[in-house]
């Protein structure tokens, strides 16, 4: 490929992420990153890697254990002026910055009606598979969509992870960023120059009318590994990303839910009180007296993530489940048995972290 | 020194042998992928679990970490059911919902272990509230890395434990390494001791891992505690000779030097202790250690995995 024109080039979404945090920090000299583990050898799965040889220890540092502080730390900096990128290997580590996050962060420009804005952009990786267990594997985006002053974004592709991180890092918000540990390695063409995704547009992925499906971050990758699934029986699924779920898409999800009467939606984490209900009831509230449709959501088991591989297997949707439930809600309760595809990704994943 | 009977001299063997010898086995296993879970190895810092809990009474509690091996041993938890949930069978500690970073042992007063640094220490003071509130006589253990003297709370939970003097023994498993970084970039003076004293806490630090140094500094802590006197801290120096998480050797990373990681091997407490005893004594301990490994492993083998049912079991206590 070595004659590809520039615009095929891909990279991982790793890469991605690392090369618009790198773009931005030879853009904006106020913008730095910090969190555990940072400037280690390893550089946070490549994404921070050499980040401190090139801008140096000021703008690309580790810190002690300290969550909550490091948040209002950054909350600080960034009422200074400055755009802080504060990672976290784990969205479980989340829970310690919420008081930071929900009083402070997202309550500042609207409490003080614009005198002051905090943009500050929070990474959190969702951990999967190798026996992550109950403490390192959670999602907790739908506790952020909650809260009003707080952006949620969890792009799926390579191009989306560069071009909202960018989108992020200019936001003169507070930004929650996830991305999924399952997604790192995923490759796709991603424009070189620096550009942004808008948020509060969804992609539609694939086409079809006979059912939509809304799959959030990794489960993005499973959906369309179903869309395949359900080819094979003459179904057509669209399937549709959110990209950014504060805020969220509703008009692309509708137009489609409108033209397809049948909706599952699909998320990467619990489905009580989850982004996933907030999507059916918006769509109950824009369709109902216009349009009825079907309707299934599939996220966790309603437990927390065992380690063994085992019930860890029948923790998570997979392609086939969401296949299945896709399918049911076309024909109905069938005798449709997907055959089994491998999620690559996770089946060669190696630990120990 | 207190002088130590030859009994618990080889005790104190058998548990540094045991965990040395079990993690060394998980280390020959872990590319079978038969451990399907992070591992957070104690290789090292044995010392510091066996040199405590031989300080201990059996009521005594003890609240540890994700590197959680070692102490779940020394504290009397079950070798067979260590393995088999780190295989993730049902006839593991946790009927294979844990994995090696929340290993629990209620038989023996082992508390489970969590993954989320330092959140055991507010929940070993609530625990020593409840003894002291039913003037129990057990004490409380809490095991931490020094890593988890960064987190508020860790300040928080030191001084309600002060404030009531309550009947709790904080250890800090000091192995200078919070991942790759080192405790000097961290803390300004890198002294546990200090900020604990700063409680009005009394503490003892114990250089270079020595188990019988461990165990005399644990017991007269203990004493105090058991005396009335509230909360104890002692910080023990040691040093972690794998990767933070998995089975191999970490040179490559390049983050601490080469010849701090080498002295700390050449002063080997399983060695050491075990050199104290007679060949012959040494010899049979390793021999049952060897059996009781291999057994250990052999159970875990022929356990079977949890089915579906159990998959949504004890998300709610009946
Ligand atoms: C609250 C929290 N922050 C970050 C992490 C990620 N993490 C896991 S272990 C670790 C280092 C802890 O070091 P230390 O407490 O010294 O214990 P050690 O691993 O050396 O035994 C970190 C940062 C975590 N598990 N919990």
């Amino acid at each position: 490929m070595s004659s590809a024109p520039k615009s095929d080039r891909s990279l991982t979404y790793a890469e991605a992420l690392y090369e618009g945090t790198r773009q931005e920090m030879e853009r904006d000299p106020g913008v730095f990153v910090f969190g555990l583990g940072v400037d280690d050898a390893r550089g946070m799965y490549g994404t921070t890697l050499d980040l401190q040889n090139v801008f140096g220890a000021d703008r690309n540092f580790d810190t002690p254990l300290s969550e909550d502080a490091m948040t209002g730390v950054a909350i600080g900096a960034a009422l200074a002026g400055m755009r802080p990128i504060h990672v976290h290997q784990r969205m479980d580590f989340l829970l310690l910055c919420m008081n930071q996050l929900v009083n402070m962060a997202a309550k500042s420009s609207y409490m003080f009606a614009g005198a002051v804005n905090v943009p500050i952009v929070v990474r959190a990786i969702i951990g999967r598979s190798w026996g992550q267990g109950a403490q390192h594997s959670q999602a907790f985006h739908s506790y952020f969509m909650h809260v009003p002053g707080l952006k949620v974004v969890a792009p799926s592709t390579p191009h989306d992870a560069k071009g909202c991180m960018i989108a992020a890092i200019r936001d003169n918000n507070p930004v929650i960023f996830m991305e999924h540990r399952m997604l790192y390695q995923n490759r796709g063409i991603v424009p070189e120059e620096p550009f942004a995704v808008t948020f509060g547009q969804a992609r539609r992925l694939t086409e079809g009318d006979d059912v939509t499906i809304v799959a959030v971050s990794h489960m993005v990758v499973e959906a369309l590994r179903a869309k395949h699934l359900l080819d094979e029986v003459g179904i057509k699924a669209e399937v549709i990303d959110p990209v950014t779920l504060a805020p969220l898409d509703m008009d692309t999800i509708a137009e489609s839910v409108g033209r397809t009467g049948r909706v599952l939606v699909v998320d990467n984490s619990w489905t009580m009180c989850g982004a996933s209900s907030e999507i059916v009831a918006q769509l109950v509230e824009r369709l109902q007296g216009s349009r009825s449709f079907r309707t299934a959501r599939l996220g966790y088991a309603p437990t927390p993530c065992p380690t063994t591989k085992p019930l860890e297997n029948l923790f998570y949707p997979t392609a086939m489940s969401i296949a299945q439930t896709a399918y049911e809600l076309v024909k109905g309760k069938g005798d449709w048995t997907p055959a089994a595809v491998e999620a690559k990704e996770i089946a060669e994943f190696r630990g120990p972290f | 020194m207190m002088a130590i009977p030859e009994r618990s001299l080889s005790t104190i063997y058998r548990d540094l042998r045991r965990i040395r010898r079990v993690e060394e086995k998980i280390i020959e296993v872990y590319s079978s992928d038969k451990v399907k879970s992070p591992v957070h190895l104690s290789i090292g810092q044995e010392s510091v679990a066996v040199g405590v809990c031989a300080a201990l009474e059996p009521q005594d509690i003890a609240f540890g970490t994700y590197r959680g091996h070692a102490l779940y041993l020394a504290k009397g938890g079950d070798m067979r059911r260590m393995i088999a949930e780190l295989y993730g069978k049902v006839d593991g500690c946790a009927r294979g919902k844990a994995g090696s970073m929340h290993l629990v042992d209620m038989s023996v007063n082992m508390m489970g272990t969590s993954a989320i640094v330092a959140t055991s220490l507010p929940l070993a003071v609530g625990y020593a509230f409840a003894l002291k509130a039913r003037k129990e006589k057990a004490i409380v253990v809490c095991f931490f890395g020094e890593g988890a003297m960064d987190e508020g709370v860790a300040y928080e939970s030191l001084n309600f434990a002060a404030l009531r003097k309550l009947p709790v023994l904080f250890v800090c498993e000091n192995n200078q390494y919070a991942i790759y970084s080192h405790v000097r970039d961290r803390m300004p003076h890198g002294d546990p001791c200090a900020r604990a004293r700063s409680f009005n806490i009394p503490t003892e630090r114990i250089e270079r891992g020595d188990t019988l140094a461990i165990r005399d500094a644990s017991a007269k802590a203990a004493a105090a505690i058991r005396a009335g006197e509230g909360p104890q801290f002692i910080e023990c120096m040691t040093y972690r000779w794998r990767d933070h998480v998995g089975p191999d050797e970490d040179r490559k990373w390049k983050y601490r030097p080469d010849e701090e990681l080498d002295a700390w091997i050449r002063n080997d407490e399983v060695a050491r202790v075990g050199a104290m005893l007679d060949d012959a004594t040494r010899q049979r301990i390793d021999a049952e250690v060897e059996a009781e490994v291999t057994d250990a492993f052999a159970f875990a083998d022929a356990s079977a995995f949890p089915g579906g049912e159990e998959l949504d079991q004890y998300v709610f206590s009946a």
